[in-house]
């Protein structure tokens, strides 16, 4: 007889059995049980990642794409089932649209090297104005942190080479309407490219529905190894780029007069790579496949709206970013107590959260905000309980720092 | 563990008598609220060390061999451990001042506050004096 009560509790996210998988979770600071809510800067990984990762070393460990012997072959198939696996999660056409890199970093490097500007050095958007006389234009936001629209709309023409955006910011947890962008940029013929750093822990992408030419990914924020990360291109747009870097693997044939770029991924691919990396991306893709990945992003949503409406009660704090459509990172700045103080006392509260600037100075100067914010981000494993915390840690910090 | 230097052990007897980190802190919040008025004048960029987390302003001068110090912070934590700072550099002549390391930091228990990469100023604050200590030692020896 099929288990019917069981396959429905499958379907009913539970943070408490998830934080199971994670044991860095169950770790004390200050001597008090850790809550996490650094996760923007990078998450807790899954002990099921942890474990093939481990695996491969005591059990796999050889270079790939090379060896004729079985380990080689094993590791290799787990390394090409890993770019599979991301393919899949992510939509994309076909598995040659999946370059693994360190990361969001080393993907928009990439992009800004070999198709804005192949033989420039890899560098990041200003740095290719400086070196090529390219203007950066920025599009406005409002004060809730979100995009105007209008004025993004204004600053389409046939001139411009490339849209770049967030899927989600990273310090305002705004969720970018990057679709609706993508195809307005597309009929003025715009390239795009959408940094999902935030957004691949959170919520699905789906690459062909969203339409974008680039997508970069960072494993670690979505759960994977540090180091690791995925640039998806549109394969037609990969098919005419130049190697990024020179190595082994991006190359068809050697002499020494000239050589053959070997086809994409392997061309952007120089080099071992971090095939450790790689094979826990691929666990993690597993693993998130394995849980109640609609349910996870409706539990984070019920603790944004927990915490913005427990935050805001508090007496002089103000949120930053309040965009209609959020992510649950919440920023914020408390009455005359400096973001780093308050961190200082949350942390021996336990509490891990960032202060700081989030590497978006520009932002911080836009509401006036020298010191930075408070950034309270959370992830699927966190819980009602732990906001509470989150709540009551600040009440305790304000009266300490009064 | 005893210091060789009076002023921190002193510091450090006194911390011992708070028994936990929110009297330590609160300790630390109130001698930072008692440093002297820094002038808003002298909060120029020039004067600014820089920190991600918090910023620090210093002026400094020396007269014959001893470098006074004002510093503040824009964090009330970084305030109280500038007080603590100065109480152990200021006004001390050059030769002590580079030859007298911050063990204080480390025995109240507050390492991380001096850590380069903790980048609150406070590390800066504390290179920026032992940089004017050398300096006024190298001015004597010329």
């Amino acid at each position: 007889m099929p288990n019917l009560s069981a396959s429905k509790l499958d379907t009913c996210f539970d943070p408490f059995k998830i934080r199971e998988d994670f044991p860095a979770l169950s770790t004390r600071v200050h001597g008090k049980p850790l809550i996490y809510m650094d996760n923007a800067a990078t998450a807790q990984r899954p002990q099921q990642m942890i474990e093939a990762c481990t695996h491969y070393y005591s059990r796999l460990n050889a270079n790939i794409h090379r060896g004729v012997h079985q380990l080689s072959e094993e590791a290799t198939d787990r390394f090409e089932s890993a770019r599979d696996g991301m393919c899949e999660w992510i939509n994309a056409r076909t598995r040659e649209e999946i370059i693994f890199t360190r990361g969001v970093t080393e993907g928009v490097n990439l992009v800004s090297q070999s198709f804005l500007r192949p033989g420039l050095k890899p560098v990041p958007w200003q740095l290719l104005c400086e070196q090529t006389g390219a203007e950066l234009d920025v599009i406005r936001i409002n004060d809730r942190g979100e995009l105007l629209m209008d004025d993004f709309e204004s600053r389409l023409s046939d001139r411009v080479k490339m849209l770049a955006m967030v899927h989600v910011s990273n310090s305002m947890g705004t969720i970018n309407p990057v679709r609706e962008m993508i195809a307005a940029a597309r009929a003025h013929g715009i390239a795009t490219l959408v940094d999902g750093a935030q957004s691949m822990p959170h919520m699905r992408v789906d690459v062909q529905q969203l339409d974008c030419d680039f997508y970069c990914i960072s494993g670690h924020k979505m759960y994977a190894p540090t180091g690791i990360g995925v640039l998806y291109g549109r394969r037609e747009l990969l098919q005419d780029m130049p190697p990024y870097q020179g190595g082994g693997d991006m190359i068809r044939r050697v002499t020494f007069e000239k050589s053959t770029y070997n086809d994409p991924p392997s061309r952007f691919e120089a080099g071992t790579p971090n095939i450790v990396g790689v094979i826990g991306l691929g666990a993690t893709i597993e693993y998130l496949k394995s849980i109640d990945f609609e349910g996870a992003m409706a539990h984070e949503q019920s603790l944004l709206e927990h915490a913005t409406a427990a935050l805001s009660e508090i007496d002089g704090l103000r949120l930053v970013g309040t965009a209609r459509n959020k992510s649950a990172v919440l920023s914020f700045t408390l009455d005359g107590i400096h973001p780093h103080d308050l961190g200082t006392m949350l942390d021996h509260q336990g509490i891990a959260i960032r202060t700081g600037h989030h590497c978006t100075m520009p932002l911080m100067d836009h509401f006036g905000l020298p010191g930075g914010t408070a950034r309270a981000s959370m992830a699927m494993y966190n819980t009602i309980d732990e906001v509470d915390a989150l709540v009551a840690g600040i009440h305790k910090a304000a009266a300490i720092l009064a | 563990m005893s210091l060789s230097d009076p002023t921190q052990q002193e510091i450090v007897e006194e911390f011992e008598l708070l028994s936990d980190w929110t009297d330590r802190y609160q300790y630390i919040i109130d001698l930072g609220r008692k440093l002297p008025e820094f002038p808003v004048e002298q909060k120029t960029e020039a004067n600014r060390l820089h920190g991600c987390q918090s910023q620090v302003w210093v002026v400094a001068e020396t007269h014959d061999n001893s470098v006074h110090i004002e510093a503040i912070s824009d964090s009330a934590i970084v305030s109280g451990l500038i007080a603590l700072m100065l109480r152990v550099y200021n006004d001390r002549d050059a030769g002590t001042i580079v030859s007298t390391p911050p063990q204080f930091i480390d025995a109240i228990g507050l390492t991380n506050h001096l850590s380069p990469t903790r980048s609150n100023g406070l590390n800066a604050l504390f290179q920026k004096i032992q940089s004017i200590a050398r300096l006024t030692l190298a001015k004597q020896a010329s």
